[in-house]
């Protein structure tokens, strides 16, 4: 029980956003945009006190006997009225709901699986600080980097000295993935047939390309493409194809594929150009931003395939760009609408992490970001660029449909329903996990370990430390399993005040009062 | 819902039990919501259903 006496579970969350005055009921999914005045009488009432008292008087009297002060925010004429309208609230289950979800948490136990990851190549052609710092490391013959995409998990591992002593996870460096390995087209065949052999029921199935830089094995992307395409109708099978590119490989003939084949395309680019060349230079020192942006623009422009639009451009901010909302407004004015700019995850020790310290900053950052996605003042100061049909990452959320609560209590599915697999056909929970032999759950052309999926089916909001109080999870989900396992060793830790939680739950309140803008109830933020 | 109201208003109410009782069809796509692919929350995903 809090200070009120409600029970944390069905806690209401209310925020402040720039004039709007938002409440969030998180059980029922219920989102509200209140005045100053049921903003402020929230803070006084409990379903205890909505229970006993039905009208205004005794209600109202027994607020005001607790806070003098505030009954000059709200007399007790008006405040009758505005109780009223939030008990009736509480009376339809749209706050102060209970958590009736928990009875869901272990039913993806037998689910099949329906996506892979596959790691085609873990080869890169750019040396970007964030994933180059892990090389480096990792020379001393610990670990081997993995992703150009992958900016985090190795290093905490590489480090002794941050390495959880009591972790089950030492012999990290057993694997045998090495620097340049490149997944072969047969292993990338082998994949798709173990996906379609594990995927039960499921018609719709996803793989992802991934790397290091899975242009660099391009060969085995259109071999695992061309086999799937020319099987799946006889299995009964849809699959979607991704691929993440840092587009230095890019030329028309793998546009016009990638637009022909994958349903999504993600592709990295920082933001301004002397962000970007600082953090992702090319292996001979050079900035990438100007060979990579007019390719990007044009896989975009040609990508007009029904049912293969989707495309985003994925950028990292680190403490060096912390006014990086000026990156994302940035890629805005260059063409690019979907936009994802990430935080970069990795030890403390480097100079470019984001700390705690950061965060009042960052905050700073997405407010300025959900002013210009408003449509309001900031977007005056980049020379009328229309914010319009800017799809930042972020600041989405689906109020009115979205996903289930079953698949919100476990989020991503790592693990469970999602795998990655190695250059060598080794399977582990995500890509996070590839090259951890404590989590090698088998191969694409062996048994897959049931033990280390049934753990991961179990891991969800309600076996995780921090989550099942907290306002935000059946939006977060509970964050990510290897975030949680590279920081304490522990894929079923979490800490609310950590700055990753800290951050999803700032951009989650970005997201919800957009939501409620656009859906044409919130305040008019831009008139405050 | 309730827009006649004047101190607070419904932008959703809805029931995250009643998408249980129709869901877990797992149809929806996979989401990395890991920072180092893309930080993609599950409520941001669409029912596929
Ligand atoms: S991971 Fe953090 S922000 Fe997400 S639900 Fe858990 S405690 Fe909340
Ligand atoms: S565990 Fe984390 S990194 Fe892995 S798929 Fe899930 S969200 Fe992404």
């Amino acid at each position: 029980m809090n200070d009120k006496g409600i029970s944390p579970t069905r806690a209401i969350h209310k925020y402040e956003l720039k004039g709007g005055y938002y409440v969030v009921d998180p059980c029922s999914g219920s989102v509200h945009v209140a005045d100053k005045q049921a903003y402020d009488l929230l803070d006084k009432v409990t379903p205890a006190r909505f229970e006993h008292y039905e009208g205004v008087k005794e209600a109202g009297s027994a607020c005001l006997a607790e806070d003098k002060e505030h009954s000059s925010v709200c007399p007790e004429s008006e405040q009758g009225g505005c109780y009223a309208e939030l008990r009736e609230l509480y009376k339809a289950g749209l706050l102060f709901a209970e958590d009736e979800c928990e009875k869901y948490a272990e039913t993806s136990i037998d689910a099949p699986l329906k996506a892979l990851c596959l790691h085609v190549s873990h080869d890169c052609n750019l040396r970007c600080r964030y994933c180059f710092a892990k090389e480096v490391l990792c020379n001393e013959g610990i670990h081997s980097p993995q992703s150009e995409h992958d900016n985090y998990a190795k290093e905490v591992l590489c480090n002794e000295g941050i390495h959880s002593p009591q972790s089950e996870h030492d012999s990290f460096a057993e694997d045998n993935v090495s620097d340049h390995t490149a997944m072969s087209p047969e292993t990338a065949i082998a994949a798709i047939d173990f996906l379609v052999a594990h995927s039960g029921e499921r018609t719709e199935l996803e793989a992802d390309f991934f790397g290091g830089e899975p242009l660099m094995a391009w060969d085995t992307v259109t071999a695992a493409v061309a086999y799937a395409r020319a099987n799946e109708q006889s299995w009964g099978k849809r699959f979607r194809f991704t691929i993440t590119t840092n587009g230095l490989l890019l030329d028309d003939e793998k546009i016009a594929y990638i637009n022909a084949e994958m349903t999504n395309c993600v592709m990295s680019l920082d933001g301004r150009r002397s962000v970007n060349d600082i953090m992702r230079p090319t292996a001979n020192g050079k900035g990438s931003f100007d060979v990579v942006v007019p390719k990007f623009r044009k896989l975009i422009k040609t990508r007009t395939k029904e049912g293969f639009t989707d495309h985003y451009i994925r950028g990292t901010f680190t403490a060096f760009n912390l006014d990086f909302a000026e990156d994302v407004i940035e890629l805005a004015r260059l063409g690019f609408r979907n936009i994802s700019l990430e935080p970069v995850t990795c030890t403390n020790e480097a100079d470019y992490a984001i700390t705690n310290e950061h965060i009042p900053q960052i905050y700073e950052q997405y407010d300025k970001l959900f002013m210009f996605l408003t449509g309001c003042e900031h977007s005056q100061e980049v020379n009328g660029l229309d914010s319009k049909g800017i799809n930042f990452f972020h600041f989405n959320v689906d109020l009115t449909g979205g996903a289930c609560v079953i698949r919100r209590l476990r989020g991503c599915g790592a693990g469970n329903e999602y795998l990655a697999v190695a250059p060598n056909g080794d399977c582990y929970p995500c890509h996070r996990f590839v090259g951890n032999s404590a989590y090698n759950m088998g191969s694409v052309s062996k048994t897959l370990s049931l033990n280390i999926k049934e753990y991961f089916s179990k891991t969800h909001i309600y076996s995780k430390s921090d989550c099942s109080e907290c306002w935000a999870r059946f939006y977060c989900s509970g964050g990510c399993n290897a975030s949680s396992y590279d920081c304490y060793g522990d894929c079923r830790r979490t800490d609310s005040q950590s700055v990753e939680c800290l951050m999803m739950k700032k951009r989650l309140e970005c997201a919800i009062a957009l939501a409620a803008m656009r859906l044409n109830v919130a305040n008019e933020v831009c008139d405050s | 819902m309730n827009n006649q109201n004047q101190h607070i208003k419904t932008v959703t109410g809805k029931s995250l039990k009643e998408t249980a009782e129709k869901g877990g069809c797992g149809k929806c796509r996979a989401s990395c919501q890991s920072a180092c692919k893309t930080s993609c929350t599950v409520a941001n995903q669409p029912c596929e259903r």
